[in-house]
């Protein structure tokens, strides 16, 4: 069985972005351009939202006579209540407009249903760059890649989409708790470095002082509901407009940082970081991601994930009865064995940070960088 | 393909299921004149991000399977299986289901809700898909509300149905209008034409094409409704299948190569589970219930009188779709199956630290009985929702007695548990349940079969594999899911009703089958497990005390039958039905742990210590 490949924890990378308009339009940027993280890449022109005026119900006409009192023709502009239909009878005596609800265009006129379409005008969509860098790639109509040099962490669970601000720690360790009474004015349009968990008070006070955003180890299940207004159900995450993007790196519950998560965050405090708390577990995973670029050039140790488990390899186990718990894998038999469970699995032996030796599921850690 | 060898000169057979989590390859072999499992293998699908290409997922499987047999299945380059088997390596045959990357997710449309919009989408849930939105002229939302919906939904497919041949024109033409001036996008991309299909009144087809073809990739079908009296899904069934193939499968990463790979097309992995159950069906000539419940989804199957109905609930399931199982079933319904006292809050988080890192498993007893507590509510919900597609056709009139007048209304469903004779379960956490009578009560709970009811599972998980390989070899399909997958758990007798708790619920004699008898009796709240080993048949009678019946035509005579013996035995279930669980925290979890006990459904150990 495979065990869950660890999240992304990198002081250097060359990071890639890929900035992509949803359809189709205009590319703003060139190849070799400099951007900055408010920089437009494209834009693009989605059609308006219809709306469906219901003109032979309203005239109290057949559909097919719809034609007889239409007052505009399809393509023509129209503005927000302005005639689209007209019905005169009786000699003129009874009169009856039928307006339109939106501004736009007529863009249909149905003598089968007797429904008029007026589409609203096209709106605009605008992509920003996200983060500083190159572009590197164009996608021709579509949007461009983005290049840049700087730290990389991916959280497990987020809320909230792209946003930026200067990062601030506001906890000496990452075991301590992110409360209310530490957020002040001061944090406005800042991203702020929790512990092992930030309490429902200290979310609410920060959407209060217009904090961006906020990177924690662990949020309790009931504070996120109540935060979000519902029950989480599917986890997908990103769209909410909650004044706050979340970046929780750990899991649900109080989770104490990883070390090197915290440390690597120490160290680039002051600095200009990105945040997308933009969450989909399943048919196209993507974890939220913090990003922070930066010049530092620090050769890059080996990369431990891609070397699999052996012993030694450093793990962070991910289910009950050591979640949360770091260590190092001290055996990796080969025979199933059975657990308190019942069930026979393959299991690894790990040596924990107070030197006692625990057996668990292989399936149930996941390798981290330290 | 070895499409040039014989039926009967095929002795290897590769099948794989590529799930949202985890490609599962299976070997079956011939052996002498019998069709059998040989060996599974098992890799992380890798349909996303770095890999995005499911054949990675697919060799890695098949090279566990390679080394457990010492068997060559892979070509030597890596470029697909090999066929057929020439003596020494490679199989005859190669095929899969999917489920990866979502599935096939749709989005259904009809004129009015409990007429078209419910035989369509039957339709769509009886291809495999999931049905993200059933939308209706008397739906209750206004049109500017269906707009934004169309526009906000990302489907894979649609399918307009509406009308009986020769009936309403301008609704549904106002359907297809709404429809089309939504702009619906693809899940798959911008470049990608969103396929269509219309399975409404045959009198719109001209207009349906003008309106349509230029917008969508079409295809017209016959009606599925062409009278009100008759549905007919298959045209439309078929047609959702072809598009899957042509439009959705080949843009997954992936699928184009995989495609090539196999002999047959892909099928959608709760169609091939749903062939499997027709199969148990079809064999033994008696109604039946089956459920899949995986990490994702939980799809039920029934087959009642003949009647195949099939329903894929999105939302539920044992990993991704965890939350949404709290969320549903609320927290106190899940916190109700376990004996023992837990924070809510620790409960919802330890359930969320499940969906986002869904491939970990319980190690604890309490972890495990926690999962199979979800379980119990996710099967419940998933029943739920089967009942509302299982229903008798609307809109038809149905001649009605006197005493019906003073009943409130026909029932809904025709779903009848009293009339229900298998009950079968397949899914990662019912074969993996470290004792089989866990699954046993598990689909019990959920599914409260009344009367006499005998309860399969998978063995191994291969439902979904002998479902496909059915359409290939239907009797080397059979022989395989009778000998190695369909595990006979035994039977639980339940009569129907409530009373107070002592009261007599049945007296049971049973003849076994080496000649004793034995004589129990089963007051309320209890529940008692009599051993009756796999292959073996005894014979019973069952009374029903007062206020219960066993589904005699006269309420509380007795009944005669056999029971089926399995790795479980026999329950015999005086709980109720509706099932009975004391609101009393205390009594409740007393009980609980009586009856867990009873039937030694978790270490007795652990369960002393609760």
């Amino acid at each position: 069985m495979a065990y869950t490949p660890g999240l992304k924890v990198k002081r250097i990378d060359i990071l890639s972005k890929e900035r992509r308009l949803p359809v189709k339009g205009e590319v703003l940027v060139n190849l070799g351009d400099k951007v900055n993280h408010q920089t437009l890449v494209a834009r693009a022109y989605i059609s308006g939202d219809p709306t469906i005026v219901k003109v032979a119900i309203h005239l109290q006409i057949e559909p097919n006579d719809i034609f007889d009192y239409m007052v505009k023709k399809e393509g023509d502009s129209v503005n927000k209540g302005e005639p689209i239909a007209k019905y005169s009878g009786f000699f003129g005596l009874v009169k009856k407009n039928i307006n339109s609800p939106v501004k736009g265009k007529i863009e249909s006129i149905s003598p089968a249903t007797g429904q008029v379409i007026v589409r609203g005008d096209p709106i605009p969509i605008n992509l920003n760059a996200y983060i500083p860098g190159e572009i590197v790639h164009i996608l021709e109509d579509e949007g461009v890649v983005i290049q840049t040099k700087g730290a990389m962490i991916q959280g497990i669970f987020g809320i909230g989409g792209e946003t930026h601000g200067t990062l601030k720690f506001k906890v000496n360790s990452p075991e301590e708790t992110l409360e209310a009474n530490m957020i002040t004015s001061d944090d406005k349009d800042c991203v702020l470095v929790g512990g092992s968990f930030v309490t429902l008070e200290a979310l609410k006070k920060s959407v209060e002082n217009k904090v961006s955003g906020i990177i924690v180890g662990g949020i309790g299940h009931l504070d996120l509901k109540e935060f979000m207004g519902r029950d989480l159900g599917v986890a997908i995450t990103g769209q909410e407009n909650l004044g706050i993007t979340l970046i929780v790196t750990e899991g649900f519950g109080k989770m104490t940082m990883s070390h090197l998560t915290f440390a690597l965050l120490k160290d680039f405090e002051g600095k200009l970081t990105h945040i997308n708390g933009t969450t989909q577990i399943r048919a196209g995973v993507m974890r939220p991601e913090i990003i922070i670029p930066h010049e530092q050039d620090i050769k890059e140790s080996e990369d431990i994930l891609s070397g699999g488990m052996i012993i030694g390899t450093p793990i962070r186990i991910i289910r009950e009865p050591y979640f949360g718990v770091i260590g190092k894998v001290s055996s990796l038999p080969v025979n199933l064995v059975q657990l308190e469970s019942e069930s026979y699995v393959r299991i690894l032996e790990a040596e924990l940070n107070d030197g006692s030796i625990v057996m668990v599921p292989r399936a149930n850690v996941e390798i981290i960088e330290e | 393909m070895s499409q040039n060898k014989p039926q009967k000169d095929l002795l290897y057979a590769l099948v794989t299921d590529v799930g949202s989590t985890t490609t599962k390859a299976r070997l079956f072999h011939k052996t002498k004149d019998e069709w059998r499992f040989l060996v599974a293998g098992e890799a992380p699908t890798t349909v996303e991000t770095p890999y995005e290409d499911v054949t990675l997922g697919v060799i890695n499987a098949v090279k566990e399977v390679e080394e457990l047999t010492g068997k060559k299945i892979l070509k030597p380059d890596g470029s697909g299986i090999e066929t057929p088997f020439n003596g020494k390596s490679g199989v005859d045959i190669y095929c899969t289901t999917s489920s990866a990357g979502g599935g096939l997710q749709m989005m259904v449309a009809g004129l009015i809700s409990s007429m078209t919009a419910e035989s369509a989408n039957r339709a769509a849930l009886g291809a495999g898909a999931i049905v993200m939105d059933v939308m209706a002229e008397d739906d209750g939302r206004e049109p500017f509300e269906k707009i934004k919906q169309i526009r906000s939904l990302r489907p894979d497919m649609i399918l307009l149905a509406g009308g009986t041949d020769g009936g309403a024109i301008e609704q549904v033409i106002s359907i297809a209008e709404l429809i089309k001036a939504s702009e619906p996008k693809a899940r798959l991309g911008a470049s990608y034409a969103l396929p269509f299909v219309y399975a409404g009144n045959k009198d719109l087809h001209n207009t349906i094409q003008n309106m349509m073809e230029k917008s969508f990739a079409l295809i017209i079908v016959d009606n599925i409704r062409p009278v009100l009296e008759m549905e007919n899904t298959e045209p439309a069934r078929r047609a959702i299948h072809e598009l899957f193939m042509e439009h959705v499968m080949s843009h997954a990463p992936g699928y184009k190569k995989l495609m090539q790979w196999t002999d047959i097309d892909i099928m959608p992995t709760p169609a091939g589970e749903g062939l499997a159950m027709q199969l148990i069906a079809n064999t033994y000539k008696q109604n039946s219930l089956g459920v899949g419940l995986g990490g994702a989804t939980t799809n039920v199957y029934s087959i009642v009188d003949g009647r195949f109905v099939r329903s894929v609930s999105a939302n539920l399931g044992m990993s991704y779709s965890i939350c949404n199982v709290l969320k549903e079933a609320t927290i106190e319904n899940i916190m109700r199956w376990l004996p023992f006292d837990i924070d809510p809050d620790y409960l919802g988080s330890q359930l969320s630290n499940k969906m986002i890192r869904p491939t970990t498993i319980p190690q604890t007893l309490k972890d495990l009985m926690t999962e199979h507590s979800v379980a119990r509510e996710a099967l419940r919900l998933g029943f739920n929702h089967h009942k509302s597609i299982a229903t008798r056709l609307k809109g038809v009139s149905v001649l009605r007695t006197v005493s019906d007048m003073f009943t409130q209304e026909l029932a809904e469903t025709y779903i009848d548990m009293m009339k229900m004779d298998i009950l079968a379960g397949t899914g990662g956490l019912l074969s993996h349940a470290p004792r089989r009578i866990q699954s046993m009560l598990i689909l019990t709970d959920a599914f409260q079969p009344e009367g006499i009811t005998k309860l399969y599972q998978d063995s191994v998980f291969m439902m979904p594999h002998l479902g496909v390989f059915s359409t290939v070899h239907q009797q080397a399909a059979w022989e395989i899911f009778d000998k190695d997958c369909l595990l006979r758990l035994g039977t639980v007798i339940a009569p129907k009703g409530t009373a107070q708790e002592g009261n007599e619920v049945m007296s049971v004699d049973l003849e076994m089958p080496d000649g004793t008898e034995i004589e129990e009796t089963v007051k309320f709240g209890d529940l008692k497990l009599i051993p009756l080993a796999t292959g073996s048949e005894a014979r019973v009678t069952v009374t029903p005390g007062k206020g219960f019946n066993m589904g005699a035509e006269k309420p509380e005579a007795p009944v005669r039958g056999r029971v089926m013996g399995g790795e479980a035995g026999i329950i015999l279930d005086g709980r109720g039905r509706p099932l009975w669980i004391p609101s009393d925290n205390n009594k409740r979890k007393e009980l609980l742990l009586k009856w867990f006990k009873t039937l030694e459904l978790y270490s007795k150990d652990v369960l002393e210590t609760f």
